[in-house]
């Protein structure tokens, strides 16, 4: 009954993330005729949010390490969610509750 | 909620730090002291950090167009109170720091500050309340995972309008300005990760009956 429960709440998950992806729509390109951006991550509209609040503020330090492409940065992002991944299914695995 | 490398100023870089350490340093003895009094635990606090790991790995995408990220710091801070989960976000976010060129070095202070200081605070402190208000079980873990990830958001926007009061209308517009960014794309995240925390929970119950029993976590040992 409480696996029912696990795998309801599991498609609860798939569709408040699948859900967006279907209703959002990209607007009209702008005059400047380049596509309009969706789905970007809030993190750097805080940061041009900042611009705008502050237009003066300079930061004043900046990454060591940058990664050059976009495909190494969600390289780096697949490596960090494998390696917590890679444990927990560890863990499940070797406690193996359903044994007969 | 990653505040970008360099965009604090000096002074609130460094005063988010100082706010943070000892938290980071009370974490660190309270895994210490409770994987003395619990090894059979250790495992499930290892669990706790990998959700962690994979949670913050993870860009959602949001119904306002946007995307964003959970923290998964409710988890831990349900299971073992909120101490132990600002060194283990801290891990975390220096990882992202370093290697990602997600959040920063200057501003790792401000990011635990919210993301492993504040939302467990607020997770755990919603767990024992709705724990003493008899709320099921469920509830009270998916209550405190969701409140817990919107806290550490909301903190964010905070510490923005802190460094960046608008010039007309101040700290309140600026924190309305940053909040409006961050708080509506985080709701449906939340819930996704107030759901993956009871998931997780059920799973962990399951193998650890007797324990959580012990802790308070759960009241009655599933056959």
């Amino acid at each position: 009954m409480k696996q029912r429960w696990n795998l309801l709440m599991l498609l609860a998950v798939i569709l408040l993330v699948a859900v967006p992806l279907r209703i959002i729509r990209r607007p009209q390109p702008g005059p400047d005729g380049r596509a309009a951006e969706i789905f970007t991550g809030t993190d750097d509209q805080a940061k041009d949010a900042i611009s705008e609040v502050a237009p003066g503020y300079r930061p004043w330090a900046h990454s060591l390490i940058k990664p050059p492409s976009g495909e190494v940065e969600s390289l780096l992002f697949a490596l960090q969610a494998a390696i917590g991944a890679g444990f927990m299914g560890y863990y499940f695995g070797s406690r193996r509750p359903w044994k007969a | 909620m990653h505040i970008m490398e360099g965009y604090l100023p000096v002074v609130h870089a460094l005063g988010w730090s100082v706010a943070s350490a000892p938290f980071v340093a009370l974490g660190f003895r309270s895994i210490k002291r409770q994987a003395e009094e619990r090894p059979e635990l250790k495992m499930v606090l290892g669990v706790s950090a990998a959700f962690t790991f994979v949670l913050s790995a993870l860009k959602l995408p949001s119904v306002t167009g946007s995307c964003s990220h959970p923290t998964g710091a409710g988890l831990g801070a349900i299971l073992f109170g909120p101490l132990v989960m600002a060194p283990i976000g801290a891990i975390v976010l220096l990882f992202q720091a370093l290697l990602l060129a997600h959040g920063g070095l200057t501003t790792l202070g401000a990011n635990v500050f919210s993301m492993a200081v504040v939302g467990p605070l607020v997770a755990c402190g919603i767990f024992k309340l709705a724990q003493g208000l008899r709320a099921p079980g469920w509830l009270a873990i998916l209550a405190a995972a969701f409140l817990g990830d919107l806290a550490t958001y909301i903190t964010t926007s905070f510490q923005l309008a802190l460094a960046f009061p608008a010039v007309h209308g101040g700290l309140w517009a600026s924190f309305l300005k940053f909040a409006g960014i961050f708080a509506f794309t985080q709701i449906p995240l939340a819930l996704s990760e107030g759901f993956l925390t009871v998931i997780v929970f059920n799973l962990l119950a399951r193998h650890n009956a007797h324990a959580f029993q012990g802790m308070g976590l759960i009241r009655e040992v599933p056959e």
